[in-house]
């Protein structure tokens, strides 16, 4: 899917980091981001690979159409189906990812 | 600034979700730079399964003016996998050798077998959630073949070719079926029957690739290149933009989604992308051969390509019979833009999500799929 998702690095070893998705945990690799990222910083992942660095004055932006998605957790619907299976089971819009 | 989640899931329109007025204001300009145009269509394409999955959720065709048409390109990667290439995955997975991939390749049919049948029959086959998850396998398990089938456009082969990078394990091999979105564009500019006048490109691939990528095509076909977001305002600017840049014969790359996608776009991942793989031609399925359309091994990598690697077992793979009904299915008719879902006969019934004749009722990213689950007023059906 070309949508990818929007999460927030918790902490990084090397190449990999831990990222959290509405409150759930993933390791996502760094390899082609493409600009330096520390912990704090919203990345742009696509198939368990961080793609983009989100620059901090867009996060909100990002992060507002995958809220109104989640939050439709009891219909089936494509789009919140995907997103949902690239960020694992246990994604809720009560964990969504915060700065601070 | 954004809303607060409460605002956004009160919104229960198109036009409400984010921004009414300028939804509006982007409805109103596209009606103006169309109004000569009800009777012949302005056909506007995009190349993205999001796209499509975004203006059916959001309902945005029955809101678009009566000048403007809106055409579901190939931007499925699913559905344009090759049944060749699923049955080279196939003979691969009954050959007793670990074949994993993404989810959504397992009942997209081969010329014969879906991955899924040959699961069933005993073949080896895994999903796996991203390449590095395969290449962990294959490493924890080395005296085992493993062979991870890699389909999806460029955003996902940069994922491939990242961990190709890294010299994975000896048991470990790339079977490519990654596709290249810029040859395909050409390809469909040049049907005579899909009359495209523009295209919208997706957001989250030219963040790789950089909008850059589409000045030449601009240049030789003179069709305009906006790259829009996933928002339904973002989607509505790209499509007022190519109506604007149509209406006055201005061929140019509009780049709707600066927030993600710059002009040169990720140069980091472009170098891995570009030294891992080449393009080549090969199919698409159900449109055309595409010269340069696929992504394959150069051959520095040699060592890690599974058609290399397994080329007797591919080789000696027989191939089946057609699954009842494949051949009436029109997918690629309506990948080109020629056809739409309710012009195949099969739409509805046989064809439907659990039972799929196409590869386009498979993915979640196929035209039918998309078409048959939000029933073409998905607006209304939203409110419970
Ligand atoms: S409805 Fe089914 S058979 Fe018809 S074009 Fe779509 S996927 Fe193919």
């Amino acid at each position: 899917m070309c949508l990818g998702v929007p999460g927030r690095i918790i902490s990084i070893d090397g190449l990999t980091a831990q990222v959290e998705f509405w409150g759930v945990e993933r390791e996502v690799r760094l390899d082609v981001v493409d600009s330096a990222v520390s912990p704090g910083d919203y990345v742009l992942n696509h198939v368990g690979f961080a793609i983009r660095r989100i620059p901090e004055e867009e996060v909100e932006e990002t992060l507002a159409l995958y809220d109104q998605l989640l939050a439709e957790l009891e219909r089936e619907d494509l789009m919140a189906a995907e997103v949902r299976s690239e960020i694992g089971p246990g994604a809720s819009q009560a964990g969504r990812a915060r700065n601070g | 600034m954004a809303e607060s989640a409460a605002q956004i899931e009160s919104s229960r329109s198109p036009l409400e979700f984010r921004d009414r007025t300028r939804g509006q204001a982007l409805l109103d300009a596209i009606a103006r730079w169309t109004d000569d145009r009800i009777d012949n269509p302005v056909a506007i394409m995009h190349v993205c399964g999001s796209h499509e999955q975004a203006i059916a959720k959001f309902g945005l065709r029955s809101v678009l003016p009566p000048g403007l048409r809106v055409i579901t390109g190939p931007g499925c990667p699913v559905c344009v996998t090759d049944a060749p290439e699923i049955d080279e995955a196939v003979a691969i997975a009954e050959s007793g050798v670990e074949v994993m991939t993404y989810g959504d390749m397992l009942r997209v049919p081969g010329s014969g077998e879906s991955l899924d049948d040959a699961r069933a029959r005993a073949g080896h086959v895994q999903v796996v959630y991203s390449v590095a998850e395969a290449v962990g396998r294959a490493a924890a398990s080395p005296n085992e073949q493993f062979v991870f089938f890699a389909t999806g456009f460029e955003t996902t082969a940069v994922a491939t070719a990242a961990m190709l990078l890294h010299e994975p394990p000896a048991n470990f091999s790339v079977l490519s079926a990654h596709k290249y979105i810029p040859p395909i564009m050409e390809i469909v500019a040049e049907m005579p029957e899909t009359r495209v006048e523009g295209f919208l490109a997706a957001g989250h691939a030219a963040s790789i690739t950089g909008s850059a990528v589409f000045e030449p095509f601009v240049a030789r076909h003179g069709l305009p290149v906006t790259i829009g977001g996933f928002e339904p305002l973002d989607i509505l600017a790209g499509f007022a933009k190519l109506v604007e840049r149509i209406r006055r014969h201005e061929p140019r790359v509009d780049n709707c989604f600066p927030r993600m996608v710059t002009r040169e776009g990720n140069r980091r991942a472009q170098v891995q992308l570009w030294s891992v793989f080449e393009p080549s031609g090969g199919v698409w399925r159900g449109i055309a051969r595409v010269p340069n359309g696929n992504l394959r091994l150069r051959d520095r990598f040699a060592a890690w390509d599974a058609r290399r690697r397994f080329r007797d077992v591919i080789a000696s793979a027989a191939c089946g019979v057609a699954a009842t009904g494949a051949d009436q299915c029109r997918c690629g008719d309506i990948m080109a833009g020629i056809a739409e879902p309710r012009d195949c006969r099969l739409y509805g019934a046989p064809c439907t999500q659990s039972t799929p004749v196409g590869a386009c009722m498979v993915s979640s990213e196929g035209t039918c799929r998309i078409a048959l689950e939000y029933g073409g007023h998905p607006v209304l059906e939203m409110t419970p």
